[in-house]
């Protein structure tokens, strides 16, 4: 368990105080897989490290397993860190050393037994698949082999708790997934707290089941991850969502409504969690006198549940649409009509984002 | 006095003589200062003022200061530590001080260029600092170390020439006086192709055990 307790960072750099972090109260619970997501400079890189005081706050505590790390000797500090594990973006492998040698290393540093390091190694190194490149050296590896021999570094000494700094941030989409994988195998298997800073929102929809979503070095939002995707409250938080689930509407749906106006109207349900898609939309026509056109979906899973949207034309006589509308409704959905004027709802506030997110 | 070759030999005797004991010695000088010069500067594992501000001035001191003049200035030091102030043996004396700060710039350089992001794992992991010096630092910045000690040797063979104005000896002094002083060209031509194939050794020998290591 992680507690972050009004955790303050502020440095000094030319006379210039920066408030890198600002009053962090956030707690990670034993077995969570914590998701911390925001844009380069919201502070998420400071307050990871706060966690293992690479970063010593300027103000409050962060308490792990019930200890503040801050309070205690170098050299108790020193043995409280093995209990730490920690991977990083550019994994920070020993360029000189085998990946043998880079996975014993924290196990060297404790002074155990060359036995005991090897069986620990080579079992560690079968754990993240990569038993037979024991001999190899990293640079003789693709960017996820590395980034596992980076984990299994972090894993040597038996921690309880795995930090994550944009561990997949400079690998591809389908090694990221890989990696994301393995992350979610050792939370499950060792039962170890992942704590991932990303500003991948792919990253924290995969894994994590809880966010805390970071700017301008405060915490303007945190939950479950599926209350965070479903209903986000901040605008930053919104252009997150958008990167994985995109709610806006399409183009060619206002060109449809300009050209048709009067036979039908164009509705955006909103699916978060009970009710999936399909059904819904069969059963409202079935029921009720009415044609249901889907235009557009996008719905993706969520910890197991449906979250996303669609875009449905509804045709049909006013009374029977009307009677639909209230049956759609009245399921656990959000429905809210497209129009043509309301058509800067969906288009105003969209695009930039998705590059920033990425790039 | 002819040129002979006995005396060429002999003069390629005390070159590799003060070269690789100054060397010895310079580079176990050069190594701690240009470690104290990384782990004591702001912001690294030993930070410490007092220390960096002592050691930065000593070193551009004496990297500011002629070779040959240093060869000069400190006779009574050189007598101090050898018992004497001429000879092959009492040039080491300069040499070992000349190349000592000069190599200590190139271990800085070299142990610089060893990302930051080891260090942070490195802490991470628990370490200690002498632990992140011996276990992080020298092994990643090995190969780059290698190529300064290849360039501060080749600098080294360069100083000893001057070595002559102490009775030094060595391939240098043979060139000045001998091929200078006494117009034989020929003697310059033969210790000037000495000293080529000599520096050209190093420089190879110095690459490849920096590739090897490296594995490239």
């Amino acid at each position: 368990m992680i507690e972050f307790k009004n955790v303050s960072k502020v440095f000094d750099s030319n006379d210039k105080k920066i408030h890198a972090l600002n009053d962090i109260n956030v707690v990670v619970e034993k077995g969570d897989v914590f998701g911390v997501i925001g844009f380069s400079g919201a502070g998420k890189s400071t307050l990871i490290r706060t966690v293992n005081l690479l970063e010593y706050p300027t103000s409050g505590e962060v308490i792990i397993e019930g200890k503040s790390l801050a309070m205690l000797s170098e050299k108790e500090l020193r043995e409280e860190k093995k209990n730490i594990g920690m991977i990083f973006q550019h994994f920070n492998l020993l360029n000189s050393k085998t990946v043998f040698d880079n996975v014993a290393m924290p196990l060297i540093l404790s002074k155990k037994k060359k036995k005991e390091i090897e069986e620990r190694v080579y079992e560690i190194l079968r754990f993240v698949g990569l038993e037979d490149k024991a001999k190899n050296y990293p640079n003789q590896l693709s960017g996820g082999q590395k980034q596992r021999v980076g984990i299994a570094r972090a894993l040597a000494t038996n921690p309880s708790i795995l930090l994550c700094d944009e561990a997949t941030s400079a690998l591809d989409p389908q090694t990221t997934k890989s990696i994301l994988n393995l992350l979610k195998k050792i939370n499950e298997e060792y039962k170890i707290t992942i704590l991932i800073i990303t500003h991948e929102m792919e990253v924290i929809k995969e894994v994590c089941n809880r966010v805390a979503v970071m700017e301008e070095g405060r915490v303007i939002e945190s939950g479950s991850v599926f209350d965070i995707f479903a209903r986000p409250t901040t605008e930053t938080t919104r252009n997150f969502v958008r990167s994985v689930v995109r709610d806006d509407v399409p183009e060619s749906v206002y060109k449809m409504l300009k050209e048709d106006e009067y036979t039908s109207r164009i509705f955006k349900i909103d699916f978060l969690g009970a009710s999936s898609g399909q059904p819904l939309i069969s059963r409202t026509a079935k029921k009720y006198q009415v044609d249901i056109n889907v235009l557009f979906g996008n719905i993706t899973e969520l910890q197991g549940m449906p979250i996303g949207n669609l875009i449905v034309e509804l045709i049909g006589n006013d009374v029977e649409l009307e009677r639909a509308l209230q049956f759609i409704r009245n399921q656990d959905v959000e429905v809210k009509e497209v129009s043509e004027n309301g058509s800067h709802y969906g288009t105003h506030r969209t695009s930039a984002v998705g590059y920033a997110i990425h790039g | 006095m002819e040129v002979t070759t006995e005396l060429i030999v002999q003069a390629l005797w005390d070159t590799l003589y003060m070269v690789s004991i100054s060397l010895l010695f310079g580079s176990i000088i050069g190594i701690i200062l240009g470690m104290l010069l990384v782990v004591t500067r702001k912001g690294h594992i030993l930070e410490n003022k007092l220390i960096f501000s002592i050691v930065n001035p000593i070193v551009n001191t004496f990297r500011s200061i002629p070779f040959i003049i240093l060869l000069v200035a400190i006779i009574p030091f050189t007598r101090l530590i050898v018992g004497t102030s001429i000879g092959t043996t009492a040039a080491i004396v300069p040499l070992v001080l000349h190349i000592g700060p000069y190599m200590s710039r190139l271990v800085e350089n070299s142990l610089l260029e060893v990302d930051d992001g080891i260090i942070e794992a490195a802490k991470a992991m628990g370490a200690t600092p002498l632990q992140i010096i011996y276990r992080f630092l020298l092994p990643e910045a090995f190969p780059s170390l290698i190529l300064s000690i290849t360039t501060a040797t080749i600098g080294l063979i360069g100083a000893t020439a001057m070595a002559g104005a102490v009775g030094g000896g060595g391939l240098g002094d043979v060139a000045i006086t001998y091929g200078y002083q006494r117009f034989s060209t020929i003697t310059i031509f033969v210790t000037v192709i000495i000293l080529v194939i000599i520096v050209q050794g190093v420089q190879s020998l110095g690459n490849i055990l920096e590739r090897k290591i490296r594995r490239v």
